[in-house]
C-alpha cells in the first residue's frame, strides 16, 4: 500500500496534469475548485481519473464537502 | 428523412447505420426543444429502419453524453402556472418522452449508445433504451433524482430493473452516487469500456459487425432478450407525478437552479 505522502503526491500530480497547471503551484491545503478553476462536472472527471489511477471506487457522497487535496487524498488512502 | 439537422440533435445514415448526434449545450439537457427533435427522430425511425441495420447515439460535447432533464426549464415553467396545471404539463411531457424512449427501445435496429463524460438522469435513461452501451473511460452514470425529491421519470427504474441486478439498481437509485465506466461494465451496464474519445469509433465497428446478420433474426433475438416493461413504465409516470406535488420537490428544484456552488451536480 502506498504511503499517505505518495497518495497525496499522486493526487497533486494527476490534478496538475489533467487541468494543465504547474505542479509546483499546487499545495495540499488548496481548495481544488478555486485553485484549478473547475466546476462540479470537472471535479467528477477528476474523480474518474483518481478512481482509475488508484483502482478504487470512491462514492460521490464521500466527496461531499471535500474541497482540499489533503482531505481528498485521505479519502482515497482509506480505500487502498 | 435520411438526414436531419436540429437544434438539439442531428442524424445521418452511413453504411447502413443511423448516427444520431446530440449537440445541445451546455450538456444535452432534455427540455421542450430537445423533446421536439427526439419526436422527429421517433417519427422518422420507421423510414430509417428500411435503409439501416443499426443506430448509434452519441454526443459531440466534451462534457458528456447527456446531463438529463432540463431542470431549469422545468422549474421556470412550474413557477409560471398553478400546481395542478404543472402536474398536467409534466404528465404530458412524460408521456411524450416515454413514447420516444419506447420507440427507440422497440426499434428493430441494433441500437448503441456511445457515451462519454456525464450520463446522468434522463441521459442515463436514454442510454438504457439502447441494446448496447459502449462507454469511454470518462463516462459516469448517475441517477441524482432522489436529491430533488423525485424518482427518475424517463423510464429509468423499469429499464434498470430489466437490465441490472438488485444491488446495482438499488445502489444507483437509493444513494444517488455515480458509477464510473469500469463499475458500469462490472455490473453489466456497459458492454465495452474504451479509451477516451474512442466510443464512437468502437460503436461504428460494433454496428458493422451487427449488420452482418439477418435483420429478421436479429430483431427476433432483440425482442426476446429485451422485453419492454410497458406496465411499469406507465406506473413510473404516475408515481413521478404524485411525487411532483410535494413541497420537497419545489425546494429541491429551487436549490438546484439557484445554487451557485461548484458542486450542484455532485449527488
Amino acid at each position: 500500500m502506498p504511503t499517505r505522502e505518495k497518495t497525496l503526491d499522486d493526487v497533486l500530480n494527476l490534478a496538475a496534469t489533467q487541468f494543465k497547471v504547474p505542479r509546483a503551484t499546487l499545495s495540499p491545503d488548496d481548495d481544488f475548485f478555486k485553485k484549478l478553476g473547475i466546476d462540479s462536472l470537472q471535479a467528477l472527471s477528476l474523480l474518474t481519473r483518481l478512481e482509475q489511477h488508484f483502482n478504487i471506487e470512491l462514492p460521490d457522497y464521500e466527496m461531499q464537502g471535500v474541497s482540499d487535496f489533503k482531505t481528498l487524498a485521505e479519502r482515497i488512502q482509506a480505500r487502498l | 428523412m435520411n438526414e436531419f439537422h436540429g437544434r438539439a440533435l442531428s442524424w445521418t445514415i452511413k453504411d447502413g447505420v443511423v448516427e444520431v448526434s446530440l449537440h445541445r449545450k451546455p450538456c444535452n439537457e432534455i427540455g421542450s426543444e430537445s423533446l421536439a427533435d427526439f419526436e422527429r427522430l421517433a417519427a422518422a425511425l420507421p423510414g430509417l429502419e428500411q435503409d439501416a441495420h443499426s443506430l448509434i447515439l452519441y454526443s459531440t460535447l466534451d462534457c458528456g453524453f447527456c446531463a438529463g432533464a432540463d431542470l431549469r426549464e422545468l422549474f421556470r415553467r412550474a413557477q409560471e402556472i398553478s400546481k395542478t396545471e404543472a402536474v398536467t404539463a409534466i404528465h404530458g411531457f412524460l408521456e411524450r418522452i416515454h413514447h420516444v424512449m419506447n420507440t427507440l427501445d422497440a426499434s428493430p435496429l441494433t441500437t448503441i449508445a456511445a457515451v462519454n463524460g456525464v450520463v446522468f438522469g434522463g441521459g442515463f435513461e436514454l442510454a438504457l433504451t439502447c441494446d448496447l452501451i459502449i462507454a469511454d473511460k470518462t463516462a459516469r452514470f448517475c441517477f441524482p433524482e432522489l436529491r430533488l425529491g423525485l424518482i427518475p421519470g424517463f423510464g429509468g427504474i423499469p429499464r434498470l430493473k430489466r437490465d441490472l441486478g438488485n444491488a446495482a439498481v438499488r445502489d444507483l437509485l437509493l444513494t444517488g452516487r455515480s458509477f464510473n465506466s469500469t463499475k458500469a461494465q462490472q455490473v453489466g451496464l456497459a458492454s465495452q469500456v474504451v479509451g477516451e474519445g474512442e466510443a464512437l469509433r468502437v460503436a461504428r465497428a460494433t454496428a458493422a459487425q451487427a449488420g452482418k446478420f439477418d435483420r429478421g433474426t436479429a430483431g427476433a433475438a432483440k425482442r426476446f432478450a429485451k422485453p419492454i416493461p410497458y406496465d411499469e413504465l406507465q406506473r413510473e409516470i404516475e408515481i413521478f407525478c404524485q411525487l411532483f406535488t410535494r413541497p420537497a420537490v419545489e425546494a429541491g428544484l429551487r436549490k438546484f437552479v439557484e445554487n451557485t456552488d461548484a458542486q450542484p451536480y455532485l449527488p
